[in-house]
């Protein structure tokens, strides 16, 4: 009996196994499919442009493509002294056929912006020499280019060119950093002027950091309110709450410049009420102050709403058994009902705190000279400056920063756990 | 003693002398009336609606209690008066930003719609004619553009970003689903990833396709924004759904689109709706993306603010305001009756 015809066994059991292989695969796919329309979709229009800027901020052919085949003879230059009389003939010869190049991006004034980023004030150095080279129809190349103007003569002009012609380098990350390449092409901290992405970067995170904890403060109390309460009240209440919520952030932001400007209706209210006077009315908008006031109000809703939906889950028995059993009030809430609460807290705390870093339009508008965040600075450079490699080296170093934590709040919280009213 | 002393005064009448005792403080420390009433205001309504405790609460708790009260006030208030302030402030007749003498003092010559009619008649070739009026409204003036730019650009991209979000959202409720987490994230991650960023990003990449700065371009930017919010919605709508209900209907011989349309469409239409308002409320209020990718041809109401913001701040953007509050309000309305119906057709609380 122990020997019982495995042939039949496995006549029967393969196949359904392999059924239900099959019939699982097929589920799958199906799923699968039924989210490939929209994951596409995204792919092309989200996840590449995206990928693409990250790219250009390590990638800057302003120099290959406006003289290549310099752009090749430099790399064998070995850094010594100035390059050799053939890769002067070469890069004189490029510049001339360059000068006549119309096109956006590969114009002599293109690769002088770009070396320009690195040595200040080296532009009209390239324009101006541009404009002469033509009469230069002999050599020796090297004298006659420096005849034009003395600067070739310094060979950290050549170091950077030689740095510039790789289309692939960290060059923009080195400014975003704060640092720059020294006169022997190291690496060094920039002029104490030219810090300004760190600090910002930091300022951005302490703000944001702050706005949090305010929302914190403020959030904890009003959804403790709305969880006790009962639904009739509670449900008032929180239109209070979702009203804000789904008003147009540039209501809101216009509304915080109709209250807090110099003769609004704070001051208007502080003056009638005799704690300031006249001519002492408060700045409070266009400055730190009033980004961080707008931006609290503006995310508060995104903390209030999961602490809420937490909170409205705990059983107050718990607290009344602590209390019963002789704890102080404090010691229970402490012990009892705020351990209960911290998954609402961090999913809240995350949400506020991913917002906040890359918030843009409101320090724009209200945020005047000091209260403006790292997302202004990208969004300067990409739509003023058209230093678009240092804008994305920016966006890539914040991106890292949201996606981290956006990493860390899946793996607490879950993304779907995420609701709204 | 002191236990009689507490039992035979009444809580709040004892709360009211400590409040007026507080209130001469006030007076006495910065020497104005005013002030006094401002802080009767904050302090005294919380007072009132403060409901009467236990008996046997200390006054440290009544205090606790009250304190929390007051607290939780101001927050709401806070929320709230942002909002509701810039509804009066529209009717100023002053081009001021702020109440004048004669708003506060209800004179009715204070009060005007002119910034209402600015909506309608800036841009205008000629406000004043009535021969053409409506088609010089209709095609000249600036808000009224805006307003159409929004509306189309909304409802188109809310319509795409339903059908898709709807579809992945079943595809990612069946249990079957692979790799849920890492799909679920990179769908909700335009909501997630700074709004400058994205727009960069699109920027470049639609600049190199050829669809920046044309309503092609603006749309895909905001489908993209508004996917999330459907997914959310209807992923939640779809966490309560009786898989048991799909599989009867195969059972009876209904195909896969006849199942879709008689069983889970009924059912899970609250949610699209709700992620249908989502996207198109999301799409309504955008800006970033506007501002990045869209020329003057496709200027949107929010574009239309911020412009107006940052150059001829008038309380002609308050009216405007005013008005998208207005409508938000109706749009929560309709939101929460939804989410009641929904609950009420799952089952889950009578509602």
């Amino acid at each position: 009996m122990t020997t019982a015809n495995p042939s039949i066994d496995q006549a029967n059991t393969l196949p359904l196994k392999e059924k239900l292989a099959k019939t699982t695969a097929i589920q799958r796919r199906r799923a699968f499919l039924l989210t490939l329309p929209l994951v596409l979709f995204l792919l092309i229009s989200f996840v590449f442009p995206i990928g693409q800027m990250l790219f250009n901020s390590i990638h800057n052919n302003k120099v290959s493509a406006v003289v290549p085949d310099f752009a090749t003879a430099i790399q064998a230059w070995d850094g010594q002294g100035l390059p050799s009389e053939a890769t002067f003939e070469i890069f004189v010869k490029d510049l001339a056929k360059a000068k006549k190049v119309r096109e956006v991006g590969r114009t002599v004034g293109n690769m002088a912006t770009r070396i320009n980023y690195e040595m200040p004030g080296s532009r009209s150095l390239f324009t101006k020499s541009a404009r002469k080279v033509g009469k230069i129809k002999q050599g020796p190349y090297k004298e006659a280019l420096i005849k034009i103007d003395k600067k070739w003569a310094n060979p950290q002009v050549w170091l950077t060119l030689q740095r510039a012609s790789h289309d692939i380098s960290p060059a923009f990350y080195v400014a975003a950093m704060d640092l720059k390449y020294n006169e022997t092409g190291e690496i060094v901290e920039a002029d104490e002027l030219y810090q300004i992405y760190l600090n910002n970067f930091v300022k951005t995170l302490w703000l944001a950091a702050l706005i949090t904890f305010i929302c914190v403060l403020l959030a904890y109390p009003v959804a403790y309110l709305l969880s006790v309460l009962p639904l009739r009240q509670s449900n008032l209440l929180m239109i209070m709450v979702l009203l804000p919520f789904w008003t147009s952030l540039l209501v809101r932001t216009t509304a915080w410049i109709a209250i807090l400007q110099t003769e609004g209706v704070i001051n208007d209210l502080l003056v009638y009420f005799g704690v300031i006077g006249d001519d002492g009315r408060i700045q409070m908008i266009y400055n730190q102050t009033g980004t961080i006031i707008a931006m609290v109000h503006i995310l508060l809703p995104f903390m209030i709403l999961p602490l809420y939906s937490v909170m409205k889950t705990i059983q107050p028995t718990y607290m009344r058994a602590a209390l019963s059993m002789g704890s102080k009030p404090f010691y229970a809430y402490r012990r009892v009902y705020l351990p209960q609460t911290i998954p609402g807290l961090a999913a809240g705390t995350l949400l506020v705190f991913i917002l906040a870093i890359g918030y843009y339009i409101t320090p724009a508008l209200v945020g005047g000279q000091d209260g403006l965040l790292i997302s202004n600075l990208i969004a300067y450079h990409i739509q003023k400056s058209l230093n678009w490699s240092l804008g994305a080296a920016l966006g890539t170093m914040l991106l890292v920063v949201v996606l981290l934590l956006y990493w860390v709040y899946n793996k607490l919280i879950g993304i779907d756990k995420l609701k709204f009213g | 003693m002191i236990n009689f002393l507490q039992n035979s005064i009444n809580n709040k009448r004892r709360a009211y002398f400590f409040l007026a005792l507080a209130t001469v403080l006030v007076v006495l420390l910065t020497g104005t009336i005013k002030a006094a009433i401002g802080f009767l205001f904050i302090f005294g309504i919380p007072l009132y609606f403060m409901e009467k405790m236990n008996d046997y609460a200390t006054t440290g708790e009544r205090f606790t209690r009250y304190m929390f009260l007051v607290i939780s006030a101001s927050v709401l208030i806070f929320l709230i008066a942002p909002v509701l302030i810039i509804m009066p402030l529209s009717f100023n007749a002053e081009p001021y930003f702020t109440f004048t003498d004669g708003m506060l003092s209800f004179d009715s010559e204070a009060y005007s719609s002119r910034w209402y009619l600015d909506i309608l008649h800036n841009g205008m070739k000629a406000p004043e004619a009535i021969e053409g009026w409506w088609s010089d409204m209709w095609n000249n003036a600036q808000w009224i553009r805006a307003a159409r730019n929004s509306f189309f650009i909304a409802t188109v991209s809310a319509i795409i970003a339903t059908t898709l979000g709807t579809l992945a959202a079943l595809g990612l409720s069946r249990p079957e689903m692979p790799q849920r987490a890492l799909i679920t994230s990179l769908l909700i991650s335009p909501m997630i990833v700074p709004l400058v960023i994205t727009a960069t990003g699109m920027f470049f990449f639609y600049s190199s396709i050829g669809i920046a700065k044309t309503y092609t371009g603006v749309i895909l930017a905001h489908v993209t924004l508004g996917v999330p919010f459907v997914i959310i919605t209807v992923t939640a709508t779809l966490s309560g759904f009786d898989m048991s209900l799909v599989r009867a209907s195969q059972n009876m011989g209904a195909n896969g689109w006849t199942t879709f349309r008689r069983i889970i469409m009924p059912l899970i239409l609250p949610g699209m709706i709700s992620g249908a308002l989502f996207a198109f409320i999301t799409s309504l209020d955008e800006v970033v993306a506007v501002l990045f990718i869209a020329d003057v041809e496709q200027r949107t109401i929010p574009r239309q603010m911020f412009s107006g913001i940052r150059e001829q701040i008038s309380p002609t953007i308050l009216a405007v305001a005013s008005i998208l509050v207005v409508m938000s309000v109706c749009l929560l309305t309709v939101l929460e009756l939804l989410r009641r119906r929904s609950e009420k057709l799952r089952g889950m609380s009578p509602g």
